[in-house]
């Protein structure tokens, strides 16, 4: 049994999630979402494969999703973490503008693979903030949902994306009109 | 408290603020959106233990031994136990039926002498936590005596097959033969045009993207296992557990939390949550287990592995004249609790002749017994293919006749009713024409006829293709007594009370595990008792706190539910009118209920909720001698007849590749008629969902075995979900036959959806082919099928 207790040999290790620093006690091969979940309780983020195909565990690693399933909680170290937790208002509880499209789009059912599309949908926007519905659809089929048949999902973060290009276009009133897709 | 708006004009009518119609905003929502559901998985308990499970490598054999010692070696395993260890009952379902037309067998909750199918239970090992359990597992030894697998139905009833249970000969648990309407080999002789359609279906995984998992804990205060699961029928898992662990069974309390979808393969009984139980109750300690993804394809609940053979006579006008099938469903290794391995041949062979005008009819319906794992209800239940058989012989007579395939239809679908089939259910009203003849005209004014002919010429292959059916939801208690099942599911239980702070409770016997019930009851709630929706708070899924039901399948929720819920909130309004008649001194007849007060018919008066509550609560004694104290009342609601018919017509475009063998859905239309849609937007996300799960049936999903008994599919690397890639935007048109007996006259609106596409995609798909003289019959279509019949000079692969 000496290889399990290799496996089992424990760390002590930093993550920075949601801007908070928590010092984790783990065993090496704790996978990061199992310590998002168990060891800091933000369950949010759920397991639905354990071998990076669902995407229920989806994640922001330095601003990208990433599958929290296939990474060790120790390799996280260093980097940001950002979870499902983090979207709403930390003072008031108010849903952020892409849960409320999801909720006006239904666009979840049973919600078990929502805060993956979320954070999917969250790192995919900073990245390309005016996406064509196109360009949504391939990304949403990065996850699985079982219950919606995705266009509500597609629906929402397209409206996600039209409102947030208008409200940057309101911002910055003497720039040059962008067209909002 | 929530503010009551003010009404400017008392004369107003209530009906105008009506929520039953209204997309309202899910009250699901919030918490699901912020991760601040509470799953199974998501249940941390002090002390707790995590579980796995030892399963057999082998498809069919005896276990010569058990040797479990290494297991409790491995660090920080606690425990392991086997059948022995655990001396449990067995789980069995029972159809009242006698032994020539149905075979009841035990499922043991861990494996005995016998393992049946790769993936069955046979130890549970228990450790500090779940990577320890997984160490736990790799110690186990387990010896077997193999026996033949039996993987497939021509090695199931062959002659002298080895036999999957001793006492099902033929490994047949299932064989009724049905109606055979008098002279109906007489009508197929006779007939100008008969026409045969041979199908074959992949089986399938339910795939709830949350996997099974249990949380178990024996309370010493309570003395009660408290079982937290993620099931559809709470209330059947706490009689199963009662005894199988012999409790009485206030000794067991089953709590549902939030659920990850179900789609049937949570209403039946797990093993593996019984033993969990067992385990829990043997340690004195919660004991947690998370099914993983692999055991979840390979050795939970499966479905839809049929085999149709059918014929239908028609004349020459194109109207059926007879219809005459043999369903041999494969069900693996056990009888489901409750519904038994009948579930499928019985559900296919009852409602076969589905929304046409069917003179003559028989069935022969088989379940046999496999090596692969069990079967469960899946979303639709045999209707996805036996409305894709029937639609292929329409399709099939409509060549034949030189008819288009609409108009075959148009002549052979129930136009009246309430009509009684010859398969004996009696429809009531729905809109089966209409929605034919709107689905047809939606994608002929979309321009796809022309689009189809224009890619004709440039060598492209269109197709354009429509299932019509119907599908029977709220299955009261005669529906499944007629189908002879002895554990009798059909009323429903609901409880509506009101507190002092004018706040409404409402607990149904109902499981939403997606559906929305906390909004679609709360608005029914609304309506009935003339209240703000954000007052009303639906429970569900706690067998201590609800008084019974029969969970969430069958699109029973809001037809039987739903009504049930509508009944006990008007008793509820009832008192609280009554109360307002004793202080004001008139008839409660001239009080009407109005968002949060009552209000007086003939002047300008009102009473709030809060006022009358403190009567009913605090102010006992201001009551009249004949209202008691408190605000709460119950009803419960079953179904008498064959149950309420919600109907559909679907209408896909599909192109199909070369090369590739793709099969590409351009245009998905579907009109639904659900009677009263309580929440639209809700009954349009069932449409979707259950759309995009039929389109996975016909075009990707199977778990195939090999000759030894393995699945084939055990991650989603080898099991293809449909992704937003594959799956279209649909478009949704909306009809509405009100129910004429449910309180709301809402419709079960579940199932349509997956019940609709296979058909729709598979007469496409032959659309498309027609030039090729290919036709297909079997799901999935795969890309290598599509391809060959495009190509035909393909060779055959060789395995």
């Amino acid at each position: 049994m000496n290889e399990t207790s290799e496996l089992d040999d424990i760390q002590l290790i930093t993550l920075d999630v949601n801007g908070t620093s928590h010092e984790v006690i783990v065993p090496a091969r704790h996978t990061l979402v199992d310590v998002l979940r168990h060891d800091l309780r933000l369950t949010g983020t759920h397991v639905g494969c354990e071998h990076g195909i669902c995407g229920a565990c989806t994640v922001l690693v330095d601003g990208l999703p990433a599958r929290a399933c296939l990474m060790f909680a120790a390799q996280a170290e260093g980097a940001r973490i950002t979870t499902v937790e983090s979207l709403a208002d930390p003072e008031t509880g108010a849903l952020g503008d892409l849960q409320r499209a999801f909720t006006e789009h239904h666009g979840l059912q049973c919600g078990f693979c929502t805060p993956g599309f979320l954070m999917l949908a969250e790192g995919f926007l900073a990245q390309r903030p005016e996406p064509t519905r196109e360009e949504i659809r391939e990304v949403v089929a990065a996850n699985l949902c079982r219950c919606t048949g995705y266009q509500t999902i597609v629906d929402a973060i397209e409206a996600c994306a039209t409102a947030r290009c208008a409200d940057r276009a309101e911002q910055a009133p003497g720039a040059e009109e962008t067209p909002c897709n | 408290m929530n503010a009551v708006p003010v009404n400017a004009d008392p004369m107003k009518p209530v009906q105008d603020d009506r929520m039953v119609g209204k997309s309202v905003r899910r009250r699901e929502d919030p918490r699901l959106l912020t991760g601040r559901g509470r799953f199974v998985d998501d249940i941390e308990l002090p002390g707790m233990l995590h579980a796995q499970f030892v399963r057999s490598t082998v498809a069919h054999g005896r276990i010569t031994a058990i040797d479990l010692s290494e297991v409790r070696r491995v660090p920080g395993v606690l425990a392991a136990f086997t059948a022995a260890d655990l001396e449990l009952g067995d789980i069995v379902a029972q159809l009242g039926r006698p032994l020539s037309e149905f075979v009841p067998t035990a499922m043991p909750v861990l494996a005995r002498e016998r393992v049946r199918f790769v993936g069955e239970a046979i130890a549970v090992v228990v450790a500090r936590d779940p990577y320890a359990a997984e160490d736990g597992l790799e110690a186990a030894k387990v010896t077997y005596e193999t026996l033949p697998p039996i993987t497939n139905e021509q090695q199931a009833l062959a002659t002298g097959a080895a036999l999957v249970h001793e006492e099902a000969a033929h490994n047949t648990l299932v064989d009724v033969s049905l109606f055979a309407t008098e002279g109906i080999d007489e009508i197929f002789d006779q007939a100008s045009c008969v026409v045969r359609v041979e199908a074959r279906t992949g089986r399938q995984n339910a795939l709830p993207l949350e996997t099974r998992g249990a949380v178990a804990q024996w309370d010493d205060r309570e003395e009660q296992l408290v079982l937290h699961t993620c099931t559809q029928i709470p209330h059947q898992v706490r009689t199963v557990a009662a005894r199988c662990m012999r409790l009485d069974e206030r000794a067991v309390r089953v709590i549902v939390p939030d659920m990850g979808g179900g789609f049937g393969l949570k209403c039946v009984v797990g093993r593996e949550e019984i033993a969990v139980a067992a385990a829990a109750l043997r340690l004195r300690r919660p004991v947690k287990w998370i099914e993983d993804r692999k055991d979840a394809l390979s050795a939970s609940f499966l479905a839809r592995e049929q085999h149709y053979t059918a014929r239908a006579a028609f004349n020459a006008d194109g109207r059926i004249l007879g219809l005459d099938a043999d369903v041999v469903c494969d069900m693996g290794a056990y009888s489901c609790y409750p519904f038994t391995a009948g579930i499928e041949p019985l559900m296919a062979s009852a409602e076969m002749p589905g929304v046409y005008k069917v003179p003559a009819y028989r069935v022969r319906g088989r379940a046999i017994a496999t090596n692969k794992a069990p079967t469960a209800p899946y979303r639709g239940v045999s209707r996805p293919q036996q409305v894709m058989v029937v639609e292929r012989l329409m399709e099939r007579a409509a060549r034949e006749l030189d008819l288009d395939p609409v108009e075959i239809r148009r002549r052979n679908v129930i136009t009246e009713f309430p009509y009684t089939g010859i398969n004996k259910m009696t429809y009531d009203p729905g809109s089966y024409l209409e929605s034919l003849n709107l689905c047809e005209r939606s994608l002929r004014d979309a321009g796809w006829y022309e689009r189809q002919t224009a890619a004709l010429a440039e060598g492209r292959h269109i197709g354009i293709g429509f299932s019509c059916f119907s599908e029977r939801t709220g299955y009261g208690s005669g529906a499944f007594a007629q189908r002879k099942m002895k554990i009798v599911p059909g009323f429903d239980l609901a409880e509506v009370r009101m507190d002092t702070s004018g706040a409404v409770t409402v607990t149904t016997g109902t499981m939403s595990h997606g559906q929305s019930h906390e909004t679609t009851m709360a608005q029914i709630v609304a309506d009935a008792l003339g209240v703000d929706i954000a007052k009303v708070k639906l429970h569900q899924g706690d067998t201590d706190r609800i008084t019974y039901g029969w969970g969430t399948f069958a699109s029973r929720s809001i037809a039987i539910g739903g009504s049930a819920v509508r009944l006990a909130a008007t008793k509820l309004g009832d008192k609280l009118r009554a109360i307002a008649a004793a202080e004001w001194g008139i008839s409660p007849d001239e009080i009407e209920l109005d968002r949060g007060r009552v209000r007086r018919r003939d002047v300008d008066a009102v009473l709030t909720h809060e006022h009358l509550a403190d009567i009913a609560y605090l102010q006992s004694h201001l009551l009249p001698k004949d209202i008691d104290p408190g605000l709460s009342a119950s009803a419960v609601f079953d179904v008498s007849n064959d149950g309420t018919f919600s109907n559909a017509t679907h209408g896909v475009v599909v192109e199909l590749h070369e090369g590739t063998g793709q099969v590409e859905i351009l245009a998905y239309v579907c009109v639904e008629d659900c009677g009263v849609a309580i929440n639209p937007q809700v009954v349009e996300g069932q449409c979707r969902g259950g759309i995009a799960q039929g389109i996975a049936g016909a075009l990707f999903e199977q778990v195939t075995y090999d000759a030894q008994g393995e699945p084939s599919a055990t991650s989603f690397m080898d099991y293809k979900v449909p992704t937003a890639h594959e799956i279209p935007d649909i478009s949704i048109h909306h009809l509405e036959t009100p129910c004429t007996f449910t309180e709301t006259g809402a419709k079960g609106a579940g199932e349509g959806g997956t019940i609709g596409a296979p058909a729709a995609v598979l007469n496409a798909v032959n659309d498309a082919l027609r030039a090729t003289g290919v036709e297909l019959d079997n799901t999935p279509i795969t890309p290598e099928t599509v391809h060959r019949a495009l190509t035909p000079s393909t060779p055959e692969r060789t395995p």
